[in-house]
């Protein structure tokens, strides 16, 4: 990299994140909370930092924006140290999104989402465009809610709030601590989906911490178990389910990880049986539907066949109980490839 | 110093006097429109710049203190046992300390004024800064924001209301307390207030002491009415 580029913010598009034995020793305790922490996350992915409290996931995310700084080891972004830039610079360049999501109360939607771009001076009219795209993209009213206070707002607005502001400068890594812990159980699932469908149309680089295993399937691209601050497992949350590396991990993850497997694969993953001649058989699903979905409707319905419909509704094959059931088996973990 | 209350009450030009003058009614409205230009207009200014100069001398100071206090907080005992200590001393008891040092002079006056302003001013404005919620400091500091920037865009206005709050009470408080300090012939509605006390003339003293209320409480309003106009957020709620 040239030092022209090094001396780049960062901004725009996904970077890539990589810890390299990353250490944290808080002055007078003994045990690191963080212990030679190495991973690596591709851009534009989801990794899940999770474990137990005390697991050290909180710490190991906040090492990378320097909220706490490194005792040991090195964190880059795109190959640059984190040691290497300003602070202010480094925290400008990354989204921040925590449980209490801090909104500042005094500031208004726009002047909430606009202050890190306020920070790098940028003019006003590029601001409020960015905000009203950003209130767009978080399922928000783009003209009636700028104005407004987040007081005006509930706790899951308050959210989508926040990862609004997180992205306004088009930060190119997102730290989120626990980003929907504090709210209801339906509405922490709304958010979950659309933070992924908005991630799929802006891919950035996140790092998410939660405690909630089902959470973690369900959001990352990876998930890192990590437990007394050390690294115990990093993989696809498929492998994670299927494979735990150890007891620990297999404790972690619940005995009903087989069941948390099916979440993971959608109908049309799995290879289809041709649909018979004289049509449909069983209930009849399209192919984005959870296996895990597709089995309890199976199961409701008293099925052993389900046809599964194409984007357009049409019947594209079937599938038969036992194709979903034998997937979590002990002797069929890799019928399905990715 | 004060010489006690006249046997007769001292009516001014009692020859021309309405019938409420010369009878020393307890309020004689037409002779207080008729005066009011000579007797009153001028004393009142004199107070409202007495409180003036004050509460915002005591501010600066207050608020410099409370500032430092916030990021060093060693400074916040000693300088809170200082205010408090000068706010014990009688008021009567402190215009008078002055006098040997700073003879019998407005600056005498606002020396003890502004002593009194400290405690409330300097305590309410490190109230404020320390109520601040936590979560917007965390997120202000992930943003990137400076100490300097977390100070002056999100620490200070949300401490506003405390802020202002402190000054309503130091302000209404500095203009009752005003009046005495026209004890030491500084001026202000303390000095209508003493003359009527030695000469009985009840209108005079009546008067004084109603425009001083109105003075606080006119004050107190447009100091309301100014933080409605900083703190929009402060009233937004829930449509």
């Amino acid at each position: 990299m040239t030092t022209a580029e090094r001396e780049e913010p960062l901004s725009g598009g996904a970077a890539g994140l990589a810890f390299a034995e990353a250490t944290k020793v808080y002055p007078g305790r003994k045990a690191p909370a963080v212990s030679n922490l190495t991973l690596e996350i591709p851009a534009s992915e989801i990794c899940v930092l999770i474990g137990p409290s005390g697991s050290g996931k909180t710490t190991a995310m906040q090492l990378v924006n320097r909220l706490i700084p490194l005792t040991a080891g090195d964190i880059t972004i795109d190959g640059r140290s984190v040691k290497s830039l300003d602070e202010t610079e480094l925290r400008r360049g990354i989204g921040y999104v925590f449980q209490q999501i801090g909104l500042f109360p005094h500031m208004t939607v726009e002047g909430n989402i606009g202050t890190v771009p306020r920070l790098l001076g940028w003019p006003k009219e590029r601001i409020r465009a960015r905000a009203q795209e950003l209130l767009e993209l978080v399922g928000l009213d783009p003209e009636e809610d700028l104005p407004r206070y987040p007081s005006q707002f509930s706790g899951g607005q308050q959210q989508r709030i926040g990862v609004a502001r997180a992205m306004a400068a088009d930060q190119p890594l997102m730290l989120m601590d626990e980003p929907f812990g504090a709210v209801d159980p339906i509405a922490r699932d709304r958010l979950q989906d659309d933070f992924l469908r908005l991630h799929a149309e802006v891919p950035k680089t996140v790092v998410f911490v939660t405690h909630d295993i089902d959470e973690a399937i369900k959001m990352g691209n990876r998930i890192a178990i990590l437990r007394d601050g050390e690294l115990v497992q990093y993989d696809t949350p498929d492998r994670i389910l299927a494979e735990p590396a150890n007891e620990f991990v297999a404790d972690f993850v619940g005995a009903d990880r087989g069941l948390k497997r099916l979440v993971v694969w959608e109908l049309r993953d799995l290879q289809l049986d041709p649909v018979p001649p004289d049509g449909a058989v069983g209930p009849s699903l399209p192919d984005s539907t959870s296996l895990r979905d597709a089995l309890s409707q199976m199961l409701v319905d008293g099925a052993e066949q389900l046809t599964v419909l194409d984007g357009d509704g049409r019947p594209k094959g079937t599938v038969a109980l036992e194709a979903i059931t034998g997937l979590i088996g002990p002797e069929k973990k890799r019928t399905v490839e990715v | 110093m004060i010489a006690p209350i006249a046997q007769e009450p001292v009516i001014p030009e009692f020859e021309r006097a309405s019938e409420c003058i010369r009878e020393n009614r307890q309020f004689c409205f037409d002779w207080f429109v008729d005066n009011f230009d000579r007797e009153f207009a001028p004393r009142l200014l004199e107070h409202i710049e007495l409180t003036a100069i004050a509460v915002g001398i005591g501010f600066a100071i207050s608020f410099t203190a409370a500032l430092i206090a916030y990021t060093r907080g060693w400074f916040e005992t000693p300088f809170a046992l200082l205010a408090a200590f000068l706010y014990t001393i009688p008021s009567l008891a402190f215009f008078q300390l002055m006098v040997p040092i700073t003879g019998l002079t407005v600056t005498s006056a606002e020396i003890a004024l502004v002593s009194y302003t400290l405690l409330i001013l300097f305590r309410n404005t490190l109230t404020g800064l320390r109520e601040v919620p936590e979560d917007a400091r965390v997120a202000a500091r992930a943003m990137g924001l400076t100490q300097w920037q977390l100070l002056r865009r999100v620490e200070l206005p949300l401490a506003l209301p405390a802020i202002v709050a402190g000054i309503r009470i130091a302000t209404v408080t500095t203009i009752s307390l005003a009046t005495v300090a026209a004890f030491i012939g500084v001026g202000g509605l303390g000095q209508p207030i003493f003359n009527a006390i030695q000469s009985g003339f009840k209108t005079e003293f009546v008067a004084a002491g109603l425009l001083a209320v109105l003075l606080a409480l006119v004050a107190d309003a447009l100091l309301v009415l100014l933080q409605r106009v900083l703190t929009p957020w402060a009233r937004a709620r829930r449509a």
